[in-house]
C-alpha cells in the first residue's frame, strides 16, 4: 500500500477507535490516541512506533474485519512503521536499503565477508590463513589489529551517528519539545527492559502468536535483546582488555569477554529461532506474511553472526580458526553496517516514542 | 461438526453462545456434563450483542481489586428501581444482585480481565468492572475456557423448532449448513438473545417505520428461540412492544455498529426533525441519563430522523465521533444540506438564540443555563448557536435490545402459559432480561443478568441431567 494511502487507512481506524475507546488498557497507544482528535501523518508515525504489534487490538475489536468497519491497526500500524524507517533514515540516500531488504542486507553483508576474507588473505602470512594458531595475538595474525579497529569503528560510529539523526528527527516531528526529565528516561527505559506493553495489559502476555495471551513472544524477545546487549557488553570488555590493559585476544573460556559472549550468544540462537517460528505461526490478518521480510532478515543475520561465533569458539585452536574469523567478523560487520537500515531500528524510534508517551502522559 | 451434532448423547444444549449461554455452558461442564453450544452466528462474529459490550455492574460491600467503595444490595436495588419504575420482578432482580457480588473473581478465573473504568465514562468506578479489551475479548475468554473444558461448538448452527410436550424438552432441530439436524438433549438452555435483528417481527409493534431503525447489535438475534418457545407455549414475559433504543448517527451501517455511532453533542445544541423545528428538551439531565430517551424520541418523529446542531463553541467537548459532522458556515446553508427548509431552521435557531436567559455554562452541573418561553424549553446547557462554523449530525434511532422474553423462576426454569414451571428448558440472559427490566436500562446490568442467570441455568440444567 502507497504511503498516502496507509495514512489515510491509519487516520481512518484511529477516528473508530477513538469513538470506541474499548482497547484503553491494553497498552500506550489508545491512551496516547485519546490526548488527540486529529491524526495527521507525525500523530500516525508517534503511534504507530509507539505499537509494539501485540495483536490485543485486533483480536478484540468487535470492528476487525471481517466487520465492514475491518479495523486492523497492527497491519496498518506496522506499514506506517516500516515507512517511518525509511522516512527518517540518514542518510536519506541510503533509505532505498529499506527495499527489498532481504536482498540489500544479504548484499552488504556479503560484501563484508568478502571484504574480511580479502584483508585476511592479504594480510596473513603466506599459508598462516589455514594454520592453527594460538595464544595472545592470534587473531591479529589474520585480521590486523589496527585494521580491525578502523574497520569496526568507523562502521560503528556512522551507525551511531545514523540513530542519532533519526532519533532527533522522529523527536522533532512527533510533538512540541516537551522537556525530558531523568525521570521521563527512567520510564521509557524501563517500558523496554520490562517490554511492558507486550503483557496484554494485565500481564498475562499478548495476543501473539495467536488469539490467546501468551508469554511466547515476549520471552524470545528478550533472549534476542539481552542476548545482544551481552553480546555488546562481550565486546565492550574484550575492547577494554586489548587496549587498556595491554590483554590481547583471543580469550581464555572462563574470562569476561567469552562467558558474556557466550551467554548473549546462546540468547541470539534460542531468541531469533523463537520469534521466527511464531512470526510463521501468527495469524496472518494481522500479521500479513508480506511485511515480514524485513523482521526474519534481521532474525536470520543475528542467528548466523551468533552461529559463527561458537564456531570460532570451538574451533579456534584448529587450522580451520582464520576462515572462520574472517567469516564471523565479516557477518559482524554486516550487522553493524545493515543496523540502521533494517529492523533494528525498530528500538531507536520504539524508545523514542515511549519517551514521547512519558514525556506528554500527565502525571497519574 | 456434523458429528458433534448427531452423534453422542448431549446433557445440555445451550441455544446461542454469548455471554449467557458461554456461563451457562462453562458452568454446567464444570458440574460434569456434556454440553454442545450452538451459535448461529459464524466464527467471526461469535458472541452475540456481548461482543459489544464493555462492562458489568455488580454488588461488592467492600473495595475490591477493581471497584472502588460499597455497592451494597440497597443501592443497587434502588438504581434498578427508579430505571424500572417498578416494572420488575423483585425476588428475581434481588437474586440477580445477590448472586452478582464477587462475579469479578469468578470471571477472572475464567480468563476474562477487568480494568477499572475507562477514561470519559460516567463515573460508573463504584459500580461497574470494564472488561480489559471489550465484550470481544470476554468472550473469547470463555470460549477459550468452554472448549478447555470440553464444550463442544458448533458455528453457524440454527435452531429452527424445539421439541416440547408437557413441558419437557425432548430435542431441537438444528439447521446447520443447509442441513437439518434432530439434537436431542436431557435439558435445554435457551439463551440466544432478543429479536431486536429481527426487522419484521419490529413491524408488527412498529409498522413501517421500523425500516428506518438501525441495530446497534448483531445482525443474528433473531428471535427464533424465543418464537419457538412462545410457540411451545411457554409464558411471555416484557412488553412486546418495547425496545430500548438511543440516538445514532444516521451514517451508521444497519447492524453491528456497536459502541461508535453514537452522537453526545445533544446537550451541546438543539435537535430539530424532518419539518426544522424542535421537539424535546435537550438539556433535561445529564446525558447518561437521557441518552436512552432519545432512540424513541427519534423514532416518533417524521420519517425516523433528527437533526442535533451545534455552533464551534462546543467542539471538542464531547466524545469524538467516528462520522464527521456536517459543517456549514451558514445555518441556512446546512440546512440546504441537511435537504431542510432554510427558512423554518433559520427560524427555528434564531427564537431559540432569543430565548436563552444568560447563565454559567457548566457541562458538568446542571448549569444555570436556560430559556425563557421557548416550547419545549432548553432547561440546562442553552447557549446561542451564533458563532460560525455550525456543525450538524443527523440521528436515527438505534435498537440495543428488546424487552419481550420468556418468564422464568429462580432457577432460571422457564414457565409455561399455565404457570407451571418446565421440566428441563432453562433461560438465561436477553431472552429473559425482561423479568428483571420491564423498562429502562442500568449500565452493565444487561451482562450481570446474562452472567448470574447463565451460571444458575447451567447448574441446573447439569443437575437435572445428571438425576
Amino acid at each position: 500500500m502507497p504511503l498516502a494511502d496507509l495514512l489515510k487507512e491509519g487516520e481512518r481506524i484511529m477516528i473508530i477507535c477513538n469513538a470506541c475507546r474499548y482497547c484503553e488498557g491494553h497498552c500506550a497507544v489508545f491512551p496516547a490516541m485519546e490526548q488527540r482528535t486529529e491524526f495527521p501523518p507525525r500523530d500516525l508515525a508517534y503511534l504507530a512506533n509507539l505499537c509494539h504489534d501485540c495483536g490485543s487490538c485486533y483480536h478484540h475489536c468487535q470492528y476487525a474485519p471481517p466487520h465492514e468497519f475491518a479495523v486492523n491497526v497492527p497491519e496498518t500500524f506496522k506499514g506506517i512503521r516500516e515507512q517511518t524507517y525509511r522516512q527518517y533514515a540518514w542518510p536519506r540516500a541510503l533509505s532505498g536499503l529499506f527495499e527489498s531488504n532481504a536482498i540489500a542486507t544479504a548484499a552488504v553483508v556479503i560484501s563484508t565477508i568478502v571484504l574480511l576474507g580479502f584483508l585476511a588473505v592479504s594480510v596473513a602470512a603466506p599459508g598462516a590463513m589455514y594454520q592453527p594458531h594460538e595464544g595472545p595475538g592470534a587473531f591479529y595474525e589474520i585480521v590486523p589489529h589496527d585494521a580491525m579497529i578502523v574497520l569496526f569503528g568507523v562502521v560503528w560510529m556512522f551507525a551511531l551517528v545514523a540513530f542519532a539523526v533519526g532519533f532527533a528527527r522522529f523527536w522533532r516531528d512527533s510533538g512540541p519539545g516537551g522537556k525530558i526529565s531523568a525521570r521521563h528516561l527512567g520510564r521509557a527505559t524501563l517500558d523496554i527492559l520490562r517490554l511492558r506493553y507486550l503483557d496484554g495489559g494485565a500481564g498475562d502476555g499478548c495476543t501473539y502468536p495467536r488469539e490467546a495471551p501468551s508469554q511466547a513472544r515476549r520471552v524470545f524477545h528478550h533472549f534476542t535483546y539481552y542476548g545482544f546487549l551481552f553480546c555488546l557488553a562481550s565486546t565492550t570488555v574484550a575492547a577494554i582488555y586489548d587496549n587498556f590493559l595491554a590483554r590481547k585476544a583471543p580469550y581464555p573460556i572462563l574470562s569476561a569477554p567469552v562467558l558474556l559472549g557466550i551467554v548473549g550468544g546462546v540468547g541470539l540462537l534460542v531468541g531469533p529461532i523463537g520469534l521466527s517460528i511464531l512470526k510463521f505461526r501468527s495469524d496472518p490478518v494481522p500479521n500479513p506474511r508480506s511485511r515480514l521480510v524485513m523482521d526474519v532478515t534481521f532474525l536470520v543475520l543475528l542467528f548466523l553472526t551468533s552461529a559463527t561465533g561458537f564456531l570460532l569458539l570451538v574451533l579456534r585452536s584448529t587450522a580451520a580458526m582464520g576462515p572462520l574469523l574472517a567469516l564471523h567478523l565479516g557477518f559482524v560487520l554486516g550487522l553493524f553496517a545493515t543496523l540502521p537500515y533494517g529492523k533494528f531500528v525498530h528500538a531507536v524510534y520504539r524508545f523514542a516514542a515511549l519517551l514521547r508517551y512519558a514525556v506528554e502522559k500527565p502525571a497519574s | 461438526m456434523p458429528a458433534m451434532l448427531s452423534a453422542h448423547p448431549i446433557d445440555v444444549l445451550v441455544a446461542g453462545g454469548g455471554n449467557a449461554g458461554l456461563c451457562a455452558a462453562m458452568v454446567a461442564s464444570e458440574a460434569g456434563a456434556r454440553v454442545l453450544v450452538l451459535e448461529c452466528a459464524p466464527r467471526d462474529f461469535r458472541g452475540g450483542n456481548s461482543r459489544h459490550t464493555r462492562n458489568l455492574r455488580y454488588m461488592h460491600e467492600a473495595p475490591d481489586e477493581i471497584l472502588t467503595g460499597a455497592y451494597p444490595e440497597e443501592e443497587f436495588w434502588q438504581d434498578l428501581s427508579r430505571v424500572t419504575k417498578g416494572k420488575t420482578n423483585e425476588p428475581l432482580a434481588r437474586l440477580a444482585i445477590r448472586f452478582s457480588a464477587g462475579v469479578g473473581r469468578w470471571m477472572t478465573d475464567r480468563g476474562v480481565r477487568l480494568q477499572p473504568p475507562l477514561e470519559g465514562t460516567l463515573h460508573l468506578g463504584r459500580t461497574n468492572a470494564f472488561f480489559l479489551g471489550g465484550g470481544k475479548a470476554l468472550v473469547n475468554a470463555y470460549y477459550r475456557t468452554a472448549e478447555h473444558l470440553g464444550v463442544e461448538v458448533v458455528y453457524q448452527a440454527e435452531v429452527a423448532g424445539l421439541e416440547v410436550k408437557d413441558g419437557a424438552f425432548s430435542s431441537a432441530n438444528v439447521v446447520h449448513e443447509g442441513r437439518e439436524y434432530r439434537v436431542a438433549a436431557k435439558a435445554f438452555v435457551a439463551a440466544s438473545g432478543g429479536f431486536e435483528a429481527n426487522i419484521p417481527w419490529l413491524k408488527e409493534s412498529w409498522g413501517e417505520v421500523a425500516d428506518n431503525f438501525i441495530i446497534r447489535g448483531t445482525p443474528y438475534n433473531q428471535g427464533r428461540v424465543l418464537k419457538a418457545l412462545l410457540a411451545a407455549g411457554m409464558k411471555q414475559v416484557g412488553d412486546p412492544k418495547q425496545c430500548h433504543a438511543v440516538a445514532v448517527d444516521g451514517r451508521a451501517p444497519k447492524f453491528d455498529g456497536g459502541i461508535v455511532t453514537r452522537v453526545d453533542a445533544v446537550p451541546f445544541g438543539i435537535v430539530v426533525n424532518q419539518d426544522a423545528v424542535r421537539f424535546y428538551d435537550e438539556g433535561e439531565d445529564f446525558w447518561p441519563k437521557r441518552y436512552a430517551i432519545w432512540g424513541r424520541l427519534i423514532a416518533e418523529q417524521p420519517g425516523q430522523i433528527g437533526h442535533v446542531i451545534i455552533d464551534a463553541k462546543p467542539i471538542g467537548k464531547f466524545m469524538p465521533t467516528v462520522f464527521p459532522p456536517i459543517v456549514r458556515n451558514s445555518i441556512r446553508e446546512l440546512a440546504e444540506a441537511l435537504k431542510l427548509d432554510p427558512g423554518v431552521l433559520d427560524t427555528t435557531v434564531e427564537r431559540f438564540n432569543r430565548s436563552v436567559r444568560p447563565g454559567t455554562f457548566d457541562p458538568g452541573a446542571l448549569d444555570s443555563c436556560t430559556t425563557e418561553g421557548l416550547d419545549p424549553p432548553k432547561s440546562h446547557w442553552a447557549v446561542a448557536i451564533d458563532r460560525p462554523p455550525f456543525s450538524a449530525y443527523s440521528l436515527r434511532p438505534g435498537i440495543t435490545f428488546t424487552y419481550l422474553g420468556v418468564e422464568v423462576d429462580r432457577d432460571a426454569r422457564i414457565f409455561l402459559k399455565s404457570g407451571e414451571p418446565t421440566r428441563n428448558l432453562y433461560a438465561a440472559g436477553e431472552i429473559m432480561a425482561g423479568n428483571i427490566l420491564g423498562q429502562g436500562y442500568l449500565a452493565g446490568f444487561g451482562m450481570t443478568i446474562g452472567t448470574v442467570f447463565g451460571r444458575i441455568a447451567g447448574r441446573k440444567a447439569a443437575e437435572h441431567a445428571a438425576r
